[in-house]
């Protein structure tokens, strides 16, 4: 599909003359205009989408909130108080920032459990899945030093936790713990060196999404029958069709966002944050920010040792390990079945992981006593079951549904009992090759 | 575009233009608060205003003090260094403007625009070059007042450009005795 | 085979909803009056604010008095630093105004050229001068607690409301739990702690408080203490209101602009995306999909 030539045919003379020496509008007119993609996708493939411009969002609003800010322990705290009363517009750009973070975090874990309904990351388009995982990975990360740079006392005292996770490891753990902090407890050389790494790996990230954008269009997108393009009449050219729905779907989005960032800035936060960070007093709970709460509960529901690995390191492999299942998916998964439109059982195991992952959530922003210490263990074994359990084991006992022999035979059955469209076939979309 | 289109494709221009402007306008919003966050903030615009206690300057002798970033020399200036600044005519000033920010844009550098009523033997001004902005060192050059060294700008006894590149006389700031022995800058 | 599995499912799904409903139950845990372990005991009163809801402003009459309370009661010990005094021009009072009161403070500057610290009266880029000249002054001054700056406290307070009301406050825009915790607790003084519970010495019972059943901090408002021009009633829970909707603005001074450009942003978004919406509709009008 990738390998159809280019039907870019430059209209200028200044088109000309740049396609001869840079094939770039070319490259952008063969991704994103005349690129085929299958006509029956829903708005779940418009997140694609609105994770760029929420990256975008980010950059923009990064790096001009970093023309004010001050990453030193004195002077950090205040420097942001100083964007948000005196800054022109700063309020705004410090809330779509903090906001945006979370908004970047729904958005991505609608695209993952999108992936893994529709079997997105399935052959051919295992490589895409990992980048995508990475760029997951990236994210928390960027995420996780961007929180402790206002120096509140939720910043301080998560950085103490997260950084606390590596003296775990035997041998080698406090020597690890004391290279990242550049000390022996958090402060300001560690502020100082996440500031800059916070600032540097939304590039990491933009690099990866660059490479997952191109491992996507090698395979083409997946669709929501998980059958693969066979045809012309399969497709639609990207502009101005997936264009279209895409801003439609970022307006949306942005919607949600907006009404956040503009009437609810600080519901997504936690008070303690507005406190300056004091190392000699600790919250009475420290909670990490949402995103995190379903791996901060999974980290603590671990409260015994298991052989020679103590509780905490327990915890930390598990915490890391429900990250590393993400990656092992494409191989995990044994369905011959891509989408689990047609696939029964997986549909019912994928709602309950769902489910599963909304209540590890909940219960990563409770203290850790109780009942909600054996909730947490039942949920974190219920979530290493779907992935080392679930989806090996359905994919070879399942019967899966009737599959459709194509998306066009899915879209005409569709629309056979639906309002008069036109048959597809009489639309000319436009493909490669 | 389908072959089928029926309805009138003034209509649906006119949606596809309206949406393009709405775009248009929703970007230029989303712009704007990415560029006035770059103009100086509340803090900075609130003034500094400086009080300078002047009660030890005796004739002929200066202080600098610094505002807004920039220094500001406060010249009791001796009676000699008055007598030339006010014999000056004005058709030989390269620069006829006063650069009196207490004044009208357009008043002429006369001496007495260069000072405050009833204080003239007092100058208040920004001791920044109007060429490139070195500091021009004081009682130095032809003309009894200030001579820059970067590139030979000669300024009078009221700081006003006489020689060299420097286009304009130097600026004095917006300042008023508020005491007979305090000014305020700013 | 479709049996076990439709069991299997059957029983998780069950046995997870018993999980979540018993987990309400059981953290609620038998509620030991004397000793209690979650705070606060009391959950704060929800008031109703001026400046609540997507159309909120201030009442500038009550930041004012707010402002007086700050001044008379709370700067003894509270410092605000953050807060400059020509930001109060937001709180209705002129330029002149503002060069007045920042006039009434003393604040300690310097080096002069003598190299000296010295005392000279506020100006309007000055900050609120602190109480204490440092953290432990204040600390050692106060039984080992230094008072709070105020500048955020409205913003760094707030009681957890628990599953479902946290769903229903996105509707509500319920961001008012620092200052109804504020209220609460300045008002929630003088009750009788239950039989047999431990107050340590130096410290005053308050159910409203979020750390613990008591706190160092006295009851700071006495019905009288302030007097008020307006005719406003000049009780504990007029001051109680009125400061702590002053907290809110010395927390968030650009509230009202930020609600009032929010309106527009969204109403501008629902246009432009109806616009968006029939574009997409016709574009896709005669492709099947």
């Amino acid at each position: 599909m990738s390998e159809g030539h280019s039907t870019y045919t430059p209209k200028t003379g200044i088109g000309r003359w740049f396609d001869a020496r840079m094939p770039l509008p070319r490259l952008v007119y063969d991704s994103f205009v005349a690129y085929p993609v299958p006509r029956n996708l829903n708005y779940m493939w418009t997140f694609g989408g609105i994770l760029s411009i929420m990256l975008a969002s980010q950059i923009l609003t990064g790096i001009v909130l970093a023309m004010h800010y001050t990453s030193d322990t004195t002077l950090a705290f205040d420097s942001v108080e100083k964007i948000m009363r005196d800054v022109n517009s700063g309020w705004l750009l410090r809330y779509l920032h903090s906001n945006g973070a979370s908004f970047f975090f729904v958005a991505v874990y609608i695209h993952i459990f999108r992936g893994l309904y529709y079997g997105s990351y399935k052959a051919p388009r295992e490589l895409l899945w990992i980048l995508g995982c990475i760029i997951y990975l990236l994210m928390m990360a960027t995420g996780f030093m961007g929180y402790v740079l206002p120096w509140g006392q939720m910043s301080f005292w998560g950085a103490t936790v997260i950084t606390g996770f590596f003296s775990a490891i035997p041998l080698v753990g406090s020597w690890i713990q004391e290279l990242l902090l550049g000390g022996f407890a958090v402060d300001n050389p560690t502020l100082n060196r996440f500031f800059a790494l916070h600032y540097l790996l939304p590039f990491m990230i933009a690099g990866v999404v660059v490479l997952h954008i191109w491992a996507l269009h090698v395979v083409g997108q997946s669709n929501p029958t998980g059958i693969e393009v066979k045809s012309k009449t399969d497709t639609v050219a990207f502009t101005p069709y997936a264009t279209i729905k895409d801003a439609f779907g970022m307006l949306v989005f942005l919607f949600v966002f907006a009404y956040f960032v503009f009437y609810l800035p600080n519901f997504l936060g936690h008070p303690d944050n507005y406190t300056v960070a004091n190392p000699l007093k600790t919250p009475a709970h420290i909670v990490p920010e949402w995103y995190f709460l379903p791996f901060y509960a999974i980290l603590r529901a671990i409260t015994f040792n298991i052989g020679p690995i103590n509780s905490k390191l327990g915890g930390v492999l598990c915490m890391f390990g429900a990250i590393a299942m993400l990656f092992l998916v494409p191989w995990l998964d044994t369905s011959k079945v891509r989408s689990a439109v047609y696939r029964p059982w997986y549909k019912l195991f994928f709602w309950l992981f769902a489910a599963d992952a909304v209540l590890l959530g909940w219960l990563g922003s409770q203290p850790a006593e109780g009942s909600y210490v054996f909730m947490a263990q039942m949920a974190t074994l219920f979530y290493f079951a779907f992935f080392l359990v679930a989806l090996p084991v359905l994919g070879l006992i399942e019967t899966p549904r009737r599959l459709p022999n194509s998306i066009t035979e899915a879209v005409l059955e569709k629309n056979k009992g639906g309002a008069g469209h036109p048959a597809g076939a009489n639309a000319a979309p436009e493909t490669k090759g | 575009m389908s072959a089928t289109e029926t309805h009138d494709p003034n209509r649906r221009d006119f949606l596809y233009v309206a949406t393009g402007m709405a775009a248009v306008v929703g970007a230029g919003a989303v712009a704007w608060p990415f560029i006035d966050q770059m103009r100086p903030d509340a803090s900075t615009l609130a003034l500094a205003s400086v009080e300078v206690d002047v009660s030890s300057l005796t004739p002929g002798s200066s202080l600098i003090v610094k505002w807004r970033g920039k220094p500001v020399v406060v010249r009791n200036r001796t009676e000699q260094e008055m007598k030339d600044g006010e014999a000056v005519n004005l058709a030989d000033l390269k620069d006829p403007i006063a650069r009196n920010a207490n004044l009208p844009a357009d008043a002429p550098a006369t001496d007495a625009n260069r000072t405050t009523p009833g204080k003239e033997a007092w100058m208040v001004m920004v001791q920044v070059c109007t060429h490139l902005g070195c500091i021009p060192l004081g009682q130095e050059g032809d003309f009894g007042g200030w001579f820059c060294p970067c590139h030979g700008s000669v300024y009078d006894t009221a700081g006003r450009i006489r020689k060299g590149p420097a286009p304009e006389n130097m600026a004095v700031p917006v300042f008023k005795f508020i005491s007979d022995t305090k000014i305020l800058i700013g | 085979m479709k049996k076990i599995l439709t069991s299997l499912a059957l029983l998780g799904l069950v046995v997870a909803g018993t999980w979540m409903t018993s987990a309400g139950a059981i953290a609620e845990e038998a509620h030991n009056a004397a000793a209690p372990t979650h705070f606060p005991i009391d959950e704060p009163k929800e008031m109703s604010w001026s400046f609540a809801g997507p159309f909120g402003t201030y009442d500038k009459a009550q930041l004012q008095r707010g402002l007086k309370v700050y001044k008379e009661v709370c700067s003894a010990c509270h410092s605000m630093n953050l807060v400059a005094f020509r930001t109060l021009e937001g709180l209705g009072y002129s330029e002149a105004q503002v060069k007045t009161l920042a006039a009434e403070y003393t604040i300690h500057d310097g080096p002069n050229d003598a190299g000296d610290m010295f005392d000279r009266p506020g100006k309007p880029s000055d900050h609120f001068p602190a109480p204490f000249p440092n953290e432990q002054a204040a600390a050692s001054a106060n039984g080992g607690a230094a008072p709070p700056d105020m500048s955020l406290l409205a913003k760094a307070r707030g009681v957890e409301r628990g599953f479902p009301r946290f769903v229903f406050d996105i509707f509500t825009q319920y961001a008012q739990g620092g200052p109804d915790y504020i209220h609460s607790l300045l008002t929630g003084y003088d009750q009788t702690p239950p039989a047999g519970m431990v107050i340590p010495e130096g410290t005053h019972y308050n159910p409203y408080f979020l750390s613990g059943v008591s706190l160092k901090m006295p009851k700071p408002l006495s019905d009288g203490q302030v007097t008020y021009d307006d005719g406003s009633p000049q009780t504990v829970d007029q001051y109680s209101r009125d400061v702590s909707a002053f907290l809110m603005w010395a927390a968030e001074p650009h509230l009202e602009d930020r609600k009032k450009t929010g309106f527009r942003v969204l109403v501008f978004l629902a246009l432009f995306g109806a616009l968006v919406y029939m574009t997409k509709r016709k574009v896709w009008a005669d492709v099947a999909h």
